[in-house]
């Protein structure tokens, strides 16, 4: 159960926001501990292969890494009980040259949540997360349902 | 197209339990930079009335990727792995995962459609306990790339 009392929310309150950054390192970390191993997301190469500008984060980091904000908002993540998006752009993940790979500060993804709904009834309310890398959107329709 | 349309429909039965350990889900909370004391730490977890530590929202992805891999390495697919790419996800929980979880998937074909030169394949794992208790739902769209794309 969230510590917010549900009748203090309003629809289009902001819940906050914050910063990941993900660097190459990252992106092996989220490999293991997902099972993704799928080489777009490590190897640039491959992924310049396949016709990607190079290796990009998976869908998958940029989603889970985004909704800590909602978790954190409702100090409980089984809170969280939906949870959606559409994966619109590639995040790239540069490896410059000269840099340390493993402390590489890397792509910095921004994300904003907001009070998108509310569901009295159902004692629900949807969080719109606005994620975006370099002030473009790189998931859409980011929504989390939150059970209170 | 890149994908065998007659996959529409196919379901494919769950396999080994997927069994959750609680040092995976620090692993993947850690891999995701999710920091809640919840993810980590027992007696926190406990506080909030879970049985063990509690899975991020997107922990599932686990279970159903394993199940999303039998489609992919079905030869009847077609499917190109390296031309996969991860158009949109939904999780809906009916209940929390937490360590000691013992979980098994079903996975369903929902859709499979032309989309210019590739395909997009609409898959549904239904996430239950061994005991058949539903825990969570997940769809996964993925676009397969057509050769020109």
């Amino acid at each position: 159960m969230p510590a917010i009392a549900f009748e203090t929310l309003e629809k289009g309150q902001s819940i906050g926001g914050t910063t990941v950054r993900v660097n190459r390192a990252d992106l092996v970390r989220y490999a293991g501990a997902s099972g993704d191993f799928n080489p777009i997301h490590w190897n640039q190469r491959f992924a310049e292969e396949v016709g990607l500008p190079g290796v990009i984060a998976h869908g998958m980091f940029t989603m889970g890494s985004a909704v800590q904000l909602v978790s954190d908002w409702a100090g409980d993540p089984a809170a969280v009980i939906d949870y959606q998006t559409r994966f619109t752009k590639p995040v790239p993940v540069q490896d410059p040259a000269g840099s340390n790979p493993s402390d590489y500060a890397g792509t910095e993804i921004g994300i904003e949540g907001t009070i998108g709904a509310l569901d009295a009834e159902a004692r629900t309310a949807r969080v719109d997360l606005t994620v975006t890398v370099e002030g473009q959107k790189v998931l859409v329709k980011a929504q989390a349902l939150v059970q209170f | 197209m890149s994908i065998n349309p007659a996959l529409q429909g196919r379901t494919y039965p769950a396999g080994e339990p997927y069994v959750v350990g609680r040092e995976k889900i620090r692993e993947f909370a850690a891999a995701v930079k999710a920091s809640h004391r919840a993810h980590y730490d027992p007696a926190a977890a406990a506080e909030l009335g879970h049985a063990d530590v509690v899975a991020p929202p997107t922990f599932a992805i686990i279970v159903a990727q394993r199940a999303d891999a039998q489609l992919i390495q079905d030869p009847e697919s077609g499917i190109d792995f390296s031309r996969v790419v991860h158009a949109d996800q939904r999780f809906t929980h009916h209940r929390p995962i937490v360590a000691g979880d013992e979980l098994v998937a079903e996975l369903h074909v929902d859709q499979v459609r032309a989309m210019g030169g590739g395909a997009m394949i609409t898959t549904r794992a239904e996430i239950a306990t061994t005991a058949g208790d539903p825990v969570a739902t997940t769809v996964s769209s993925l676009l397969v790339r057509g050769e020109d794309q």
